[in-house]
């Protein structure tokens, strides 16, 4: 784990609550804006940045992460930017984990040690790439471990006994538990079946296990914080950036909307074990 | 880029499911459970006599295999140099080569206990095809189809629901296959426990790219005996049109040692490579990663996927089969685009030289086929796969000719 990841996941345990991880598309609905928005979320209550690089074909997201990234795409939003992106937020905050979210191939174009050289000197954390399953480790994964970048994987319902300790093995910085099958901003977990899930998951290993996909409420998020490490929102905060625009272009709502939605769910969190 | 010639071309994929660097397993975790229990259940079924028996069955009885080979003679007389012979399967029950891998899929599926099929669809022949072997074997069928395709490809579309499928007209992107399939991936990561994905062309994640290939080599094999029974010695060339790559590595694969036999891919030049117009991803594109598969794209500077753009609906897509590409860098395999001017040029021809109608694909490998036969000797052989017929186009014809039908 970098010492930024350490750090935060051992402060949320002294605490006792579990940690608020964020995700929003960068680059929509535009570079200046999405800076805004990048700042405003510590604040805001977020412990953990997840931050979307968007890509023409991202087949596991739904329509609004869909629409975000075309809209990022539209303005020119590529990794050079999301690095700058990085870099603007560390001059304020060296302390909030950055995890990059995306697929592979804009990386492959990139060139994947070179995209991780950059990565680090912006100061990145971690990062989820959804198309590279343990399968495909050489590719990214162990090149991240080898230069101290958390490489996080996924975990589905479809993760059985005889699944697991692959998706596990080369995890680091924490275990992002898919709460359904499906797409990003689908139907609702279960929360029940969700504290199963992480309890058994748990019984396996010791990295911190934050739970996503299909919360959108403040009272969503403390009924899964009761039982995870951690509860990801992201179709939710990335519908209230495209709700507040007009044709398009942010309007004076847009920052403060998506902040206020973020300090609402946060606030949820912040209560999930009281 | 070059790569060393291997002892045999027909030993990929590798364990790791890769030809060359090409090919691989990039999909969400949701999936790879499926992925692997797809992957054991296949290696079992191709070693079981029961299974073999009845895909044998099928071909014949269902879809009318094998299929003829053809010479055409008065196109042959009428481009003065080589012999050209068509692989017709455009007469199989459906009205492509689909049917194979269809086929072959679903018993893989009923194996598997499966209950819910869903496919995706370019042209809507694999769509169809789909929707067919749904019907004969009861399960409800899903087809993913860009809403452009719905609309170029109206016949087949009811065909698709006549047979029982629902039909579900992708909006996004630019409303053809790649957007289709990206639907289809969404709906299998959603109905993950319960579905079989029916993938129709031999791309996507190992273990697919493979089994499609195997189910459509009944094309090659059948044809490598026909060809000796007619000829008495293996043709001189082979032309198919790629798209994903269905057809073509079906009809090449068997023959990929054979030396002496020179393999022409035909891609979709649409209007002319210099702009974005085209679907010729070999010769235009690079490899990148989509679809669960490394493989050669059309994309961006930035690894951004770009549409691709053809008159002929099954070749609109910006990628292709893992297997091709890795036969393109070994050098074994020609690519080569066809316009859409050349490609409807060809349709036509035939359809006056030999009353066969075919459908736009293999009119791009026949467009090939015209180029190619006049400079070689009389003596010689080419096999062409004319591996759709063209009932599906007459109003894209009709349209790109400016006549009202």
């Amino acid at each position: 784990m970098t010492q930024r990841m350490t750090n935060r996941f051992a402060k949320l345990a002294e605490e006792n609550r579990p940690a608020f991880v964020t995700y929003f598309m960068g680059g929509d609905p535009d570079f200046k804006t999405s800076v805004e928005i990048m700042k405003g979320l510590p604040k805001a209550g977020a412990d953990v940045i997840e931050l979307g690089m968007p890509f023409s074909d991202p087949m596991a997201d739904g329509p609004s992460i869909q629409a975000a990234g075309l809209r990022a795409l539209k303005q020119g939003q590529n990794l050079p930017r999301t690095f700058d992106m990085v870099r603007a937020f560390r001059e304020d905050d060296d302390e909030t984990p950055i995890v990059l979210m995306g697929y592979y191939n804009p990386i492959y174009q990139y060139g994947s040690e070179k995209f991780l050289d950059d990565a680090k000197e912006a100061g990145v954390d971690g990062m989820i790439i959804v198309d590279l399953p343990p399968e495909m480790d050489e590719e990214l994964c162990i090149p991240a471990l080898s230069r101290d970048l958390n490489f996080i994987r996924l975990a589905t319902p479809t993760t059985d006994e005889k699944r697991l300790p692959k998706v596990l093995s080369n995890t680091s910085g924490f275990l992002y538990y898919v709460s359904i099958n499906g797409i990003t901003g689908a139907a609702a977990p279960k929360p029940d079946e969700v504290a199963k899930s992480v309890a058994h998951i748990k019984a396996k290993t010791d990295i911190p296990i934050c739970v996503g996909f299909g919360v959108r409420s403040a009272e969503q998020a403390a009924a899964i914080g009761r039982a995870a490490d951690g509860v990801v929102v992201g179709s939710a905060i990335v519908s209230t950036v495209a709700n507040s625009l007009k044709d398009n272009k942010p309007t004076k709502n847009t920052v403060s909307s998506t902040l206020e939605l973020v300090a609402s769910i946060a606030e949820g969190v912040r209560t999930a074990r009281h | 880029m070059n790569v060393q010639s291997p002892n045999s071309f027909r030993n990929g994929p590798d364990e790791e499911g890769q030809f060359g660097i090409f090919g691989g397993r990039f999909v969400a975790e949701t999936l790879m459970p499926n992925i692997l229990e797809l992957d054991e259940a296949y290696a079992k079924a191709k070693k079981d006599p029961e299974f073999l028996s009845e895909l044998e069955y099928l071909n014949k009885h269902y879809t009318g295999r094998p299929s003829p080979i053809y010479f055409a003679e008065r196109l042959t007389e009428h481009l003065g140099g080589a012999k050209v012979y068509f692989k017709r399967d455009e007469l199989n029950h459906t009205g492509s080569h689909k049917i194979n891998n269809c086929l072959g899929q679903i018993l893989l599926a009923k194996r598997m206990g499966k209950t819910r099929i869903i496919a995706e669809t370019g042209a809507g022949q694999h769509g169809v095809a789909s929707a067919t072997v749904a019907a004969r074997f009861g399960y409800p069928c899903m087809v993913y189809m860009g809403a452009k395709d719905v609309h170029r490809q109206s016949p087949n579309v009811f065909r698709m629901k006549l047979l029982g499928a629902e039909i579900e007209s992708v909006t996004a992107g630019a409303g053809t296959l790649k957007d289709a399939m990206n639907e289809a991936l969404r709906d299998w990561v959603t109905n993950v426990e319960d579905t079989y994905y029916l993938i129709g062309t031999a791309a996507g994640p190992h273990p697919y790219p493979e089994l499609v290939r195997d189910f459509q080599s009944v094309i090659g094999k059948e044809c490598r005996e026909q060809i000796q029974e007619a000829e008495g010695r293996l043709p001189d060339m082979l032309v198919a049109s790629v798209g994903g790559g269905s057809n073509a590595i079906g009809l090449f694969h068997p023959f990929l040692d054979d030396e002496s036999v020179q393999i022409v891919g035909v891609e979709a030049g649409g209007k002319g490579l210099e702009g974005d117009e085209h679907c010729a991803s070999l010769t235009a594109g690079r490899p990148g990663v989509l679809h669960g598969n490394r493989t050669y794209l059309l994309q961006d500077a930035e690894g951004q996927i770009e549409e691709g753009a053809s008159i002929s609906a099954g070749l609109d897509y910006p990628g292709i089969g893992p297997e091709h590409s890795w036969l393109k860098d070994t050098g074994r395999v020609d690519y080569v685009p066809i316009m859409d001017t050349e490609a409807l040029e060809a349709f036509q021809l035939l359809c006056r030289l030999e009353g066969i109608i075919p459908a736009l694909e293999p009119s791009h490998a026949l467009a090939e086929v015209v180029k190619r036969a006049p400079t070689m000797d009389k003596d010689q052989i080419i096999v062409m796969n004319l591996c759709g017929r063209g009932d599906k186009d007459v109003h894209t014809v009709a349209e790109a000719l400016g006549i009202k039908v």
